[in-house]
C-alpha cells in the first residue's frame, strides 16, 4: 500500500489543508519552479547557512538542501500535537528531576535501575543538585511522523542538545523571499517570534543569586563544528554573547566572560557542546573545547547551564520505550502522543522475534543519532543485515527495533517535477520556570531519495518549511483527529 | 562585547584592507609594466610590488625571478604567502565566521560571497584581462565591505574596532609604498631626469589610488615633495599618514568615551597624531624622509600591540 500522503491522502482527493499549494503546483511552470529553487540555493549558500558532514573533508561546508513545496498542517492539527508536545516534554523534565533525586520512578519499578544508573549518558555529579525550578530540558527537539491522518508517533526525544531550529526560521525566510504571492493567500502561523520565547525561557531559569537583567551566553565548540551557523544565527536573534570556552572562566565558583571592559558575570549558558566538552577538570581531560571549573560554580548554583548536564539519559532510544509508563507515572494521564511500537532487544524473546524479522525493521542502536549507525532492513542488502545481526547478537543490549513505518509523504520538488517524499517534524518545546512554549512549526525534514525512509541530513535529507494554517471553513468535522481541538492556537 | 570579537573584527578589517591594497599594487605593476623599463639598477616593477608589501625575502626563497607570472603568484594567490591576496581573504572570511554576530547581514554577505566569486580564481597563469577582472573583485569586496559597515553597523565599540583595524592597516601600507621610495622623493637627490623620476612619482601615487586627487589638490605636475606632503600630512587625502590617524584617534576616542576609561591606546595615538601635526615638510626632510617613515612604521606596529594589550587579551 503506497504511504499517507500529506497532500493527497490515500488517493481520495487532496486534502483541505493542502488546496493552496495544490492550485499553485498547478499554475506553476516546472522550469520557472526549477529556477527558483536554485536561487533558493543560492541564497542559503550566499547567507552562509552550511553544515559540515563529519569525516568528509572535501565539503567543510555544504547546505542542507531546502525543498520548495511547504509542508501544511492545520490548525487543529497542530493544537493537538502541540498538546501531545507539552506532556511529553512535561514528563522528561519530571523524569530528570527523579532519577537525580528520590528516584521514585526506579523504586516503584517502572523503569529498571540499570538502563537508568548504568547509562552512559548518567552524570553522577548531578545526584542531588537542585536546579532553578527544576527544570532540566529547556529546549527540546521531539522528531514525530505519522502513517495516516489520525495519530503522530514520536520518533526520537531529543533532549540534548537539538539543532535544526535555524532551518525553520531560515526556510520561513526564504519561502516568503521567493514565493511571495504563495503568502498572500494563506494565514500561517508565525514562527519568528522564536528567539523571543527561548530568550524568555532562558531568562525564567537563571540562578536565584543573578540579577534581575541575568547575562546569557550561547556556547558554541567553535566554528568547525557542524551546527555552528546555527549557533551564530541564534545568538544573533538572540542578541546574546557566541562564546567559545577560552572567553569564559571561573574564579571562585562564578563564570566570567572576558571583554573588552574587563571580566563580566555570565548567569546562563545555552551550551550547544555536549557534556563530555564542558569541562575538562570533570569530564574528558582532553577536552580544549570547555572551561575548567564550570562544573564547580554549575553545582554552587552560580550558573544556570541549559540543556543541564545528565540530560541524555532521558532520550536514549532505550528509555524511550518506557515514555508512555514515564508519562501516566508523573502525570497520571494517558499519553497523548504514541511511541512507535519497539522492540526492546535486551529482552530475549524480544532479540528472538528481531533476529527472525530484521529484513522488515528498522534496528537503531541505543547511543546512536543522526542516522548513522542504523539498520534499515527493508532496503539493505543481504550482507548488510548478516553484519548487524552479528553486531547485535554481540550486544543485544545496545540496540532496539521498530517495524519499517511508512511515514507520510508530502509533495516535493525533485529535479523534473513534483513528487512524493517521506518526511517527519521536529518541533523545538521551550520550557521556561513560567510555562511550555512552542512555536507553531518546526523543522519538517524529507528524505530525498525516492523511497528513502532516513531523512537525516548527514544521510542525504533535506528540509521544508512547514506551514501550520488556519483550519479551512470547509473542513470536515474532525472525527478522524483524535484529541483535536477546534480552535487554533493563540 | 567579547575580547576575542574584538580581535576577530580588528583583524577582520585589516586583512580586508591589506587585500585591497595588494590589488592596487599588482594594477599599479601591471600599468607600470607596459611602460619603458626603468633604469633603476634591474629592479622592475614587479618586485617593485613585491616589496611594497614586504614580502620580499619570502618571494626570493620561492622565485629566481620576478616577472608578472611568478609576483601574480605570490601576492594574489600563493599559500605560502600569509599577505596574499587568497590568504587575506581565507583569513578575514574565517575571522567574519567566528565573529558573525557583531557583523550586519550585508557586511557577511559582502566577504561570503566575495570570497566564493574569487575563490575560484587561482592560476597566475591569467590574461591581462582576467587578471585586471579579479583585481576589480577583490577592490569592490573591499568597497562593498567599507560601504556596508559605514552604512549597516552600530556605532558601537564593534564598529570602532573594525575602523581601527582599518586606518592601521592603511597608515602602515602608506608608509612603506613611500619609504620604499624614499630616495627618489628627496628634493636633493640629483634628478635621474626624463620619464623614469615620473614613472617613479607616479606610481607612488597609483599604488594607493592617488594620482588624479593629487592633481585636484595641488593643480599641478608632480613634484616630489609634493607627493611626500600629499601623502603624510595633507588631512584632506584620506590614505595620507595624518587622515589615518585621525580616525585612529577619533575611534579610540570614542570605544574610551563608550567604555568611560582612558588607556595607554588613547594617549599613543594622540601623541603619533599630535607629532605628524607638527610636522612640517622641510622638517620631514631635516629628519630624513626614510628614516622618518621606518619609526612611523615602527610607531604604528607599536600602537596596534598595545591596543591589543589593552582590549583584545
Amino acid at each position: 500500500m503506497p504511504a499517507f500522503d500529506e497532500m493527497n491522502g490515500f488517493g481520495q482527493g487532496v486534502r483541505p489543508a493542502y488546496r493552496t499549494i495544490q492550485a499553485w503546483l498547478d499554475s506553476s511552470d516546472p522550469e520557472n519552479l526549477k529556477r527558483l529553487q536554485k536561487e533558493a540555493e543560492f541564497l542559503f549558500r550566499r547567507i552562509g547557512i552550511t553544515f559540515a558532514v563529519y569525516g568528509d573533508a572535501e565539503a567543510e561546508e555544504r547546505i542542507i538542501p531546502f525543498d520548495i513545496v511547504p509542508r501544511v498542517l492545520t490548525g487543529s492539527e497542530w493544537t493537538a500535537l502541540s498538546k501531545g508536545l507539552t506532556q511529553r516534554v512535561t514528563a522528561l523534565n519530571r523524569f530528570l528531576a527523579d532519577v537525580y533525586g528520590a528516584g521514585e520512578i526506579i523504586r516503584a519499578g517502572v523503569v529498571p535501575a540499570d538502563l537508568v544508573y548504568q547509562n552512559p549518558a548518567f552524570r553522577p555529579e548531578m545526584v542531588g543538585l537542585k536546579l532553578p525550578h527544576d527544570v532540566y530540558v529547556q529546549i527540546a527537539g521531539i522528531d514525530v511522523i505519522r502513517t495516516d491522518d489520525k495519530d503522530f508517533y514520536v520518533l526520537e526525544d531529543n533532549a540534548r542538545t537539538p539543532s535544526g531550529v535555524s532551518y525553520m526560521l531560515e526556510n520561513r525566510d526564504v519561502q516568503m523571499r521567493l514565493f511571495p504571492d504563495l503568502f498572500a493567500e494563506t494565514r500561517i502561523q508565525p514562527v519568528d517570534n522564536y528567539p523571543d520565547e527561548l530568550l524568555a525561557s532562558l531568562r525564567s531559569v537563571a540562578p536565584i543569586s543573578a540579577p534581575a537583567e541575568p547575562t546569557v551566553v550561547l556556547m558554541t565548540p567553535g566554528p568547525l563544528n557542524s551546527a555552528y551557523y546555527e549557533h551564530s544565527f541564534l545568538a544573533d536573534k538572540l542578541g546574546v554573547e557566541l562564546v567559545e570556552g577560552r572567553d569564559l572562566f571561573v574564579l571562585d565558583e562564578v563564570v566570567y566572560m572576558r571583554t573588552t571592559r574587563g571580566p563580566k558575570r555570565v548567569d546562563v549558558i545555552y551550551r550547544r557542546i555536549d557534556d563530555d566538552f564542558l569541562d575538562p577538570m570533570v569530564f574528558r581531560p582532553d577536552s580544549v573545547l570547555g572551561i575548567p571549573g564550570l562544573i564547580s560554580a554549575y553545582r554552587a548554583g552560580n550558573v544556570t547551564l541549559a540543556n543541564a548536564v545528565g540530560t541524555g539519559v532521558a532520550d536514549d532510544k532505550a528509555i524511550y520505550t518506557y515514555m508512555p509508563e514515564i508519562v501516566r507515572f508523573y502525570l497520571g494521564e494517558e499519553p497523548i502522543l504514541k511511541n512507535v511500537p519497539t522492540w526492546r532487544c535486551r529482552e530475549p524473546d524480544s532479540l528472538r522475534y528481531v533476529l527472525d524479522h530484521l529484513p522488515e525493521l528498522v534496528v537503531k542502536e541505543v547511543q546512536g543519532s543522526g542516522g548513522y549507525g542504523m539498520l534499515v532492513g527493508p532496503k539493505s542488502t543481504r550482507e548488510q543485515i548478516e553484519v548487524f545481526r552479528a553486531k547485535l547478537t554481540a550486544d543485544p543490549d545496545g540496540f532496539i527495533a521498530q517495524p519499517t513505518l511508512a511515514l507520510s509523504t508530502s509533495p516535493t520538488f525533485v529535479g523534473d517535477g513534483i513528487a512524493p517524499r517521506h518526511i517527519d517534524l521536529r518541533p523545538f518545546v521551550l520550557t521556561g520556570a513560567d510555562k511550555v512554549r512552542i512555536v507553531p512549526g518546526g523543522l519538517t525534514r524529507v528524505a530525498l531519495k525516492e523511497g528513502s525512509l532516513v531523512v537525516n541530513s548527514s544521510q542525504g535529507g533535506g528540509t521544508k518549511d512547514t506551514w501550520i494554517i488556519e483550519d479551512p471553513a470547509d473542513l470536515p468535522s474532525p472525527s478522524s483527529l483524535s484529541q483535536s481541538q477546534s480552535q487554533a492556537e493563540g | 562585547m567579547l575580547s576575542r570579537h574584538a580581535d576577530s573584527l580588528y583583524w577582520l578589517a585589516r586583512y580586508v584592507e591589506r587585500a585591497e591594497n595588494t590589488a592596487r599594487l599588482l594594477e599599479a605593476a601591471t600599468r607600470l609594466s607596459a611602460t619603458p623599463i626603468l633604469a633603476e639598477g634591474g629592479r622592475n616593477e614587479w618586485e617593485m610590488a613585491v616589496d611594497g608589501t614586504g614580502t620580499l625575502d619570502l618571494f626570493h626563497q620561492q622565485h629566481a625571478e620576478a616577472t608578472q607570472r611568478s609576483v601574480v603568484d605570490h601576492l594574489a594567490f600563493s599559500h605560502a604567502n600569509p599577505s596574499s591576496i587568497r590568504c587575506c581573504l581565507d583569513i578575514a572570511r574565517a575571522n567574519a565566521r567566528s565573529v558573525r554576530t557583531a557583523l550586519t547581514m550585508d557586511m557577511w554577505e559582502t566577504i561570503n560571497s566575495g570570497w566564493m566569486e574569487t575563490r575560484g580564481v587561482n592560476s597566475p597563469n591569467l590574461t591581462r584581462q582576467e587578471l585586471s577582472d579579479f583585481l576589480s573583485r577583490v577592490k569592490e569586496l573591499s568597497l562593498r565591505f567599507d560601504g556596508s559597515a559605514y552604512r549597516t553597523m552600530l556605532r558601537n565599540d564593534a564598529y570602532y574596532f573594525l575602523r581601527l583595524g582599518t586606518f592601521i592597516e592603511r597608515a602602515d601600507f602608506t608608509a612603506r609604498v613611500l619609504a620604499l621610495k624614499a630616495d627618489v622623493l628627496d628634493p636633493s637627490r640629483p634628478s635621474i631626469g626624463g620619464s623614469s623620476d615620473y614613472f617613479q612619482w607616479s606610481w607612488i601615487l597609483r599604488s594607493v589610488s592617488a594620482l588624479t586627487s593629487y592633481h585636484w589638490v595641488y593643480r599641478d605636475n608632480l613634484k616630489p615633495n609634493l607627493v611626500a606632503e600629499f601623502l603624510i600630512l595633507k588631512a584632506e587625502m584620506p590614505r595620507s599618514l595624518v587622515s589615518c590617524y585621525e580616525n585612529v584617534t577619533l575611534n579610540l576616542d570614542s570605544l574610551s568615551r563608550d567604555y568611560g576609561r582612558q588607556g595607554a591606546s588613547q594617549r599613543k595615538a594622540r601623541m603619533l597624531l599630535g607629532q605628524l601635526q607638527d610636522t612640517t615638510l622641510p622638517g620631514l626632510f631635516a629628519i630624513g624622509l626614510k628614516e622618518f617613515l621606518e619609526r612611523f612604521i615602527l610607531d604604528n606596529a607599536n600602537l596596534g600591540n598595545t591596543i591589543a594589550e589593552q582590549y583584545l587579551g
